[in-house]
């Protein structure tokens, strides 16, 4: 299990577009990929689950992965959050 | 597509409904009718018979109506016929009169000289005018064929395209089941219609409505679901591409970015729906004719569930920052 810590910093927050980033991204991997934002854990490939997470700007999510690629796939997820969706 | 020459016996022969009859009949030159007609246009010939042909549009169809006749009388009285001679030096596709006028002897002798037809109407200049004009406009549209299968849903025109063996008829065939329309199998033909409306319909009445379905053979539509379930020709509003599933493919997955494809210079909404098994295509084609719908009432439903998002995001983001300030206090 491969853990990382981010918070959000584009402005918007995760909306449909950036949801479906994250959606996009991880369905490369084979690992399962949750993200977690206080008590909501919520799987990183369903679309709807990450938009229902209510990540707004600022706030703190940590990415989960297991599998056999969990590293390279939690360390793309940090990247999509860090270049900030490409937006802005 | 082969161009076809359109002639004047073309134009005589249409097979045209009630609202649309020319109501033409042709009452001399009779060895002019197979003159083409090149141009989908008229001319009233008033100038042109008072004498003055600079920039005289001979190339098109003349049409007299009672001021002209009048005047052809008038000449024909006074013996001053030598613009009728000048007239129809000129090959003019032909000469219709409307209000079921007909010109004098000189004119006809002329024309029948020339081999120009001269066809008779019953419809006043006005209505004829306009019909001839839709007819001809008709005629004359960018032409195109398309593989793929043309059906109405809800009331919105699809064209499903793909490659042969994707499953468009199969999915059409599901979708007529359903009680949707089917326009045209296997081969559309295109219209653009006033430079924006596509209309698409099938390319051979006598093939019309009937479709190949694997392992059952040709099928009569008509025959098995009755005269409810096709439609003879229909406006293009929604082109629905049927591909096998790539799995290193990006799909849409929101549907707030509106793909569209070009056909004939008009931009088309379009869909790309991966098919796999155990999706029902037809389902998805019919809700996609469902959102189509919407849209052109002025719901898109991924932008405003976006923007719903958004403005949720935003309420937290305030509540955020007012308590955070709460702590600081």
């Amino acid at each position: 299990m491969t853990e990382r810590n981010v918070t959000i910093k584009n402005r918007a927050g995760i909306h449909a577009r950036p949801a479906a980033l994250i959606v996009q991204t991880s369905s490369k991997f084979a690992s399962r990929i949750w993200l977690e934002k206080g008590e909501d854990k919520i799987n990183a490939k369903s679309i709807m689950g990450i938009i229902t997470l209510g990540a707004s700007f600022g706030t703190p999510i940590r990415i989960l992965a297991e599998g056999a690629d969990e590293e390279e796939a939690a360390a793309a997820i940090e990247r999509l959050f860090e270049s900030r969706f490409e937006e802005e | 597509m082969e161009e076809q020459r359109f002639t004047v016996l073309d134009l005589l022969d249409l097979d045209l409904k009630e609202q649309n009859a020319l109501g033409l009949r042709c009452i001399g030159g009779r060895k002019g009718l197979p003159r083409e007609i090149t141009v989908p246009d008229l001319n009233r010939p008033g100038l042109a018979l008072s004498g003055f042909f600079e920039s005289f549009a001979w190339q098109r169809i003349q049409i007299f109506g009672r001021g002209e006749n009048a005047f052809i009388k008038k000449l024909e009285d006074e013996n001053r016929i030598d613009s009728f001679e000048k007239l129809f030096s000129y090959p003019i596709p032909a000469c219709i009169f409307t209000h079921n006028l007909a010109p004098g002897r000189n004119f006809f002798r002329l024309a029948e000289a020339a081999d120009c037809p001269i066809l008779q109407t019953d419809l006043s200049s006005s209505e004829f005018t306009s019909r001839v004009l839709r007819v001809l406009a008709d005629i004359f549209a960018p032409k195109a064929s398309l593989h793929g299968v043309l059906v109405e849903v809800y009331g919105i025109g699809i064209l499903l395209v793909g490659d042969s063996g994707v499953g468009k008829s199969e999915t059409a065939l599901e979708l007529i089941e359903r009680g949707h329309r089917l326009v045209a199998d296997d081969v559309v033909d295109i219209r653009c219609v006033n430079g924006s409306i596509l209309m698409g319909q099938g390319a051979n009445k006598v093939i019309g409505h009937h479709m190949e379905i694997r392992g059952l053979g040709i099928i009569n539509v008509t025959h098995l679901f009755g005269v409810g379930a096709i439609r003879d020709k229909k406006q293009i509003q929604l082109v629905c591409t049927l591909e096998e599933w790539d799995p290193d493919k990006v799909y849409d997955r929101i549907g707030t970015e509106e793909r569209t494809t070009e056909i004939l210079g008009v931009r088309i909404p379009e869909l790309v729906i991966p098919v796999k098994p155990g999706r029902n295509i037809p389902i998805i084609v019919e809700t996609a004719a469902m959102n189509e719908r919407l849209k052109k009432m002025g719901y898109h439903s991924a932008k405003e569930f976006n923007q719903n998002i958004l403005r949720w995001l935003e309420s937290e983001n305030a509540r955020a920052a007012y308590f955070n300030r709460d702590e600081y206090l």
